[in-house]
């Protein structure tokens, strides 16, 4: 695993979006080989697409190519609703890119079976190619996606019932009325996302350091779902000091000390400037 | 563009502007295909479509058209005049606000005789606007059934009371109640509150103006019914501390629940003093709409120029008798009285483009 601690939230998030923008530039992506990109919803990546929105501004990075795949949707919320997954994404991401919105595929939690929207979504992502790079998050209880505490670590997308953890953390944004917040959504599997070629986890905030120290310091366990990454060939976590405040001093400091390495993946950064320029 | 669709309407994305969205101006896109709106998150998740063509606004403000309720003419025309073809007049003037921001508009007449209404108002019709001019949401009748007290510049001799206090008096007036949109009436006349109600009834808003009534008159027209306020401290008795009149209905609590009181005020910066708008303003912000309450000379270019039977002079923004410094009316275009009402508030914008458009909001966007 790769531990990439920043100082804060703002530079976890631009480091974490110059290494997203890095390894789609580095792909070369064409309309016969598109780049598959996992992605998540909360309040930890917003500064993370804030900066690829920014990049993608001034002309540095372009989503023509890329397909992208949204961990998570709630059950029966309708897709208009401002908390909805959909609402977020369009938002906060695809309103301000030049993504297809054929290439741009969200779990729908309005389907009428859900259970053979999972499986499509699940075909939808093997017939893309799998996926090149899952961004993810992690919650307070170490879920990854909707994966509550207790899911298999080789689950698939699926219906999940959420955990009361989960829908307390989540009344703020429906009023603070727990009758509002969605009980369940569609998620992507532990296994779907061990399948990705590549797994960025972003972890910011003291209130998620126990959690990180359960992912990465503790033993593979389904109650801490983001451990199942302990056993994938490339993770990189991508935090900042508050989220680390639960680690071993040793931990931290050994990986402090390789942050000269990690920062190779984003200096320089690429941009498709460079590479316009190469063509003409 | 939609994926799939064989005929397609091309769709245009107005990017690096304000929109007055909710009550304020926002950064965001407007989207629109055919000359509606679109709602591009529908358009991105349901039919995975996109913008055909982009354009930079460089951070205008979109807003939608201005709705003018009280204007008595504009251009050398004169909507109380009882001509053979009012109804080019009108569209000459609908042409002509359009340049103002202003998309749709009540024609107003002031107090005249049964004769010019019965041959006036057949010819105006409530109609859409578009390209070729604002639309007309209907006549705006300022008066006869007004105080001869506060009557200003309506002529005494064509006031009138409710006397079967109903229907008949209307009609007997207007002689048709079709395609009037608003009337504003004295409601201290005896016999008022049956003809309030009877207007609500028939879907016209009805305005207090041109009135002596007190505080509790004027709530009780609001209870049958009344929900506008015919140009705020014009016309009508000045606010006193022991009664306010109908300027105390701004801040009335005998307002039914769930109504709002709306008033007009004529913000050109020569009819009421900025203070005054401001007081009006910060006692009930939400209620307040802006009207031109224009005469026939506005646009018309500095100088003199005879308009029925009067010879007007105009100096800038002043429109005077001839010869006198007597104000003859309004001419002050709407966007100017917007910008004026901006700068003697000191708000910020979306506010503002609120209090011009909002009003009536079942007209919509015009784009």
């Amino acid at each position: 695993m790769r531990l990439v601690i920043l100082d804060d939230y703002d530079l976890a998030s631009e480091w974490a979006a110059k290494y997203i923008r890095n390894r789609i530039i580095q792909f070369k992506p064409s309309a016969e080989r598109y780049f598959t990109l996992g992605l998540p919803t909360g309040s930890t990546p917003y500064g993370c697409y804030q900066k690829l929105i920014e990049y993608h501004i001034s002309g540095d990075i372009s989503f023509k190519h890329v397909k992208t795949f949204n961990m998570d949707e709630y059950v029966g919320l309708p897709r208009a609703h401002p908390e909805s997954y959909h609402s977020y994404m369009w938002n906060n991401f695809f309103k301000h890119i030049d993504i297809d919105p054929a290439n741009a595929h969200i779990l729908d939690g309005n389907a009428k079976d859900l259970e053979a929207e999972c499986q499509a979504y699940e075909q939808k992502i093997s017939a893309a190619g799998g996926i090149e790079l899952f961004v993810g998050g992690i919650g307070p209880d170490g879920h990854i996606a909707f994966n509550e505490p207790g899911s298999s670590l080789v689950s698939r997308t699926r219906v999940k019932t959420l955990a009361k953890d989960t829908i307390v953390a989540n009344a703020r944004f429906f009023g603070n009325d727990l009758t509002k917040v969605p009980s369940m959504a569609l998620t992507v599997g532990v296994g779907t996302v061990m399948n990705a070629k590549e797994v960025m986890i972003l972890i910011t905030g003291a209130h998620k350091a126990f959690a990180l120290y359960k992912a990465i310091e503790e033993g593979v366990n389904h109650m801490w779902t983001v451990s199942a990454f302990q056993q994938h060939p490339r993770t990189i976590f991508v935090c900042n000091e508050d989220a680390t405040l639960e680690l071993r001093v040793k931990t931290v400091k050994y990986f402090k000390g390789l942050m000269h390495v990690h920062n190779r993946l984003v200096d320089p950064v690429l941009s498709i400037k460079d590479q316009q320029k190469e063509e003409n | 563009w939609r994926r799939g669709q064989e005929r397609y309407s091309p769709v245009t994305q107005f990017t690096q502007c304000r929109v007055l969205r909710e009550h304020r101006l926002q950064r965001e896109d407007l989207w629109v295909r055919d000359g509606r709106i679109l709602d591009p998150e529908k358009l991105f998740f349901d039919e995975q479509g996109y913008a055909d063509q982009r354009v930079d606004c460089e951070g205008s403000i979109i807003a939608p058209g201005f709705i003018d309720v009280q204007i008595n003419g504009g251009y050398g025309v004169d909507f109380s005049q009882p001509s053979e073809d009012v109804s080019s007049g009108v569209s000459f003037v609908s042409q002509k606000i359009l340049q103002h921001g202003v998309t749709s508009f009540c024609p107003t007449l002031v107090t005249s005789p049964p004769g010019v209404y019965h041959k006036v108002l057949p010819q105006v019709k409530v109609h859409d606007g578009g390209a070729q001019g604002a639309g007309v949401l209907g006549v705006h009748l300022e008066g006869p059934f007004i105080s001869a007290e506060k009557k200003g510049a309506h002529p005494e001799r064509f006031l009138r009371t409710f006397q079967s206090g109903g229907i008949e008096d209307l009609m007997e007036a207007y002689g048709s109640l079709d395609n009037v949109a608003m009337v504003t009436l004295a409601p201290e006349l005896a016999g008022s509150q049956s003809v309030v109600r009877e207007l609500c009834r028939r879907g016209v808003t009805v305005s207090l103006g041109h009135s002596v009534a007190n505080l509790s008159q004027a709530e009780e027209a609001v209870l049958h019914g009344a929900s506008f306020i015919t140009h705020l401290f014009n016309a009508m008795l000045p606010f006193h501390h022991r009664d306010p009149g109908i300027v105390g209905l701004l801040t009335s609590d005998q307002v039914p629940a769930g109504r709002t009181v709306y008033y007009g005020m004529i913000a050109d910066g020569i009819h009421t003093n900025p203070a005054a708008l401001r007081i009006a303003h910060r006692a009930h912000p939400s209620g307040l709409v802006l009207v031109t309450d224009a005469i026939a000379a506005m646009g018309l270019p500095p100088g003199r120029h005879t308009l029925g039977q009067q010879v007007i002079e105009i100096q800038g923004l002043h429109a005077y008798v001839a010869g006198t410094k007597t104000l003859s009316g309004s001419i002050a275009p709407m966007d100017m009285c917007v910008r004026h009402f901006k700068h003697a508030v000191r708000m910020h914008e979306g506010s503002v483009c609120v209090m011009g458009s909002l009003f009536y909001v079942f007209d919509g966007f015009l784009v």
